[in-house]
């Protein structure tokens, strides 16, 4: 009994190291998949003596694995945050409707600004915090339990989001042709090193500040009222981690669109590794988000090269099934 | 020397009535209950005393300053409390709970003497064996006991405890009214809300007592256990009894043959 704490604490710096080799290689392995393959290990050989090869990797896989993986792991780690300041296991940041309310900022941005390209992500932080706003308002009060209601009401905010985004999209022509079903579905067709710029320090600024607020959001996991009784502002806490959530998805939005489920299945997964200490799932759900997204981007890639199926496709297809099974065995708590 | 912990004039309005009204008193070390019928604002009182809730009229003061010009950071350190209803959002072992109970004073890694207090914690309210379960899976007194532990893990100098005795058993019972006496001989002070009265004349050095939002009386555990003064506080009339040298406190039944 008395090695326990240590054996847990072991087990999950295990999984984290484990975790962090995992990302190089599965960016390896991304880099080195897709229409036209290259074998991983030759990838530096291929670089140093500037094969055919070269330019596709620097130019089109880099950029694309390394957004995959940012764009990822930003998407895993507030579902996480989100999960532990809302209290329940049952939202994500696609579920709830913030990832469409990102969609929406950046639609409108575009529509009124088509070629200030740095306001996208903003803008999409805006859409987040104007949906989180709303969601916030509507779900307080008595009744159901607040994850259940929040669910709720997030699947009745997306179809509506998603008629605003079709009904913007419907006015004013996209200048590089995004979709409506790339907004709601999600992809990284369009990665290049701009974007990755215009991406990468705003998600990783929310990631880095997401994942100082582990030990708040533990004692959170007690319910508001104890969390201040320990020495947690609580009011600050979460409109400094709402906040937070907003640029990240805001970010990773603009930038790919909906990756719906990641937010949800990799805290789960973790939590199920190694328990549901916040420090630990909040970093442990950027690596695995990070991973499994440059994983399932490859796929998205290859399965029906040349043609390319949206991210979004592939992580609902995994998630969701997953999310039912949880909501069924966990029987509505939360 | 300003007292650790005072209510002046402290009246609390909520909900369309007065929860409490015009509450004075001063704390000082040692094991206080508080007393009273359901509703007469003992849970209020202890979140007003605890800085959660912000008195409508007049003052609570912590160590002579008023309780909320303390940062929540700096109040942690100073008094825990022990809320009647507990929820758990996400699946942590028992021992992680108490753990959290250790926030206030860690600002990096846990400590050797965090793991140190956490083990003197579930040891003393007898919760050691639970420590690797989930908290979730435990039943209602396991629960309570974890709770408690996390309560001491915060080792502070002030404690508020809103029943601390709900689901347990007469022997457990026992064990945490007997941890908050000594608690309350070795310097702290331990204010609990209470149901059992000769459970509070047995332990409590110091008894509160509590009606309709208002402070009726407090004082020494013989000469609050006045079966007038008790009836007045319950409306139901009470017997005191004298064994071997204990007061015990029993409801007079009014009609012969209720019982």
């Amino acid at each position: 009994m008395r090695q326990k704490p240590f054996d847990t604490e072991r087990r999950r710096q295990g999984v984290l190291l484990a975790l962090a080799l995992l990302l190089p290689l599965c960016l390896l392995l991304g880099a080195s998949g897709g229409a036209y393959p290259i074998a991983p290990l030759e990838i530096p050989r291929v670089l140093k003596e500037g094969l055919e090869g070269a330019a596709v990797l620097l130019n089109i896989r880099f950029p694309r694995v390394l957004l995959a993986a940012v764009v990822g792991g930003t998407l895993a780690l507030t579902g996480a945050a989100l999960q532990g300041l809302l209290r329940t296991p049952l939202v994500e940041p696609g579920l709830l409707g913030l990832g469409l309310g990102a969609a929406a900022g950046a639609v409108l941005w575009l529509a009124w600004f088509p070629l200030v390209p740095w306001g996208l992500p903003l803008a999409a932080a805006l859409g987040v915090l104007g949906v989180l706003g709303l969601l916030l308002r509507l779900a307080a009060g008595e009744g159901a339990p607040a994850g259940v209601r929040l669910l709720l009401l997030g699947l009745l905010l997306s179809p509506i989001l998603s008629a605003l985004i079709g009904l913007v999209q419907f006015r004013v022509g996209d200048p590089q042709g995004r979709s409506l079903s790339f907004w709601t579905l999600g992809g990284l067709s369009g990665a290049s090193w701009e974007l990755l710029a215009l991406t990468a320090p705003l998600a990783l600024l929310s990631a880095l500040a997401l994942l100082g607020l582990g030990r708040a959001l533990n004692a959170l996991t007690l319910g508001e009222e104890e969390a201040y009784h320990l020495g947690v502002a609580v009011g600050a806490l979460k409109r400094w981690g709402l906040f937070l959530i907003a640029l990240g998805v805001g970010a990773a939005v603009a930038a790919a669109g909906n990756i719906a489920f990641v937010g949800l299945l990799v805290p789960w997964l973790l939590r199920a590794l190694g328990g549901a200490d916040h420090r630990f799932v909040l970093a442990g759900a950027w690596l695995l988000g990070a991973s499994l997204t440059v994983l399932a981007d490859l796929l998205a890639r290859t399965l029906f090269a040349p043609a390319e199926l949206p991210l979004g496709l592939l992580t609902t297809l995994l998630g969701g099934p997953l999310f039912l099974f949880l909501l069924v065995r966990e029987g509505w708590r939360g | 020397m300003a007292s650790w912990l005072e209510a002046e004039e402290v009246s609390f309005w909520r909900g369309g009535r007065w929860l409490l009204q015009g509450v004075s008193l001063k704390l000082s070390p040692g094991f206080w209950v508080l007393l009273g019928p359901n509703g007469a604002g003992k849970s209020s009182l202890l979140r007003l005393l605890s800085g959660e809730w912000r008195a409508s009229r007049g003052e609570v003061r912590l160590e002579g300053r008023p309780i909320q010009s303390y940062p929540p950071a700096v109040l942690a350190l100073k008094r825990a409390f022990l809320p009647q209803q507990r929820s758990l959002a996400f699946p942590y072992t028992a021992r992680e709970v108490v753990a959290l109970g250790r926030l206030p004073h860690q600002k990096g890694r846990e400590h050797p003497l965090d793991r140190e207090r956490i083990a003197w914690a579930l040891a003393e309210t007898g919760a050691s064996h639970l420590a690797d379960r989930p908290y979730l899976a435990l039943s209602g007194g396991e629960r309570t006991r974890v709770d408690l532990a996390r309560i001491l893990a915060q080792d502070t100098p002030i404690l508020l405890l809103d029943e601390p005795t709900n689901h347990l058993d007469p022997r457990q019972q026992l064990e945490v009214l007997s941890l908050a006496q000594r608690l309350g001989q070795e310097g702290r002070l331990v204010l609990a809300a209470l149901h059992d009265l000769s459970l509070a004349a047995l332990f409590a050095q110091r008894l509160l007592l509590l009606k309709e939002g208002r402070l009726l009386a407090q004082g020494e555990p013989e000469e609050m256990l006045e079966p007038a003064l008790l009836e007045e506080v319950y409306g139901v009339p009470f017997e005191v009894v004298a064994h071997r040298g204990r007061r015990l406190v029993l409801p007079r039944l009014s009609r012969p043959g209720w019982s």
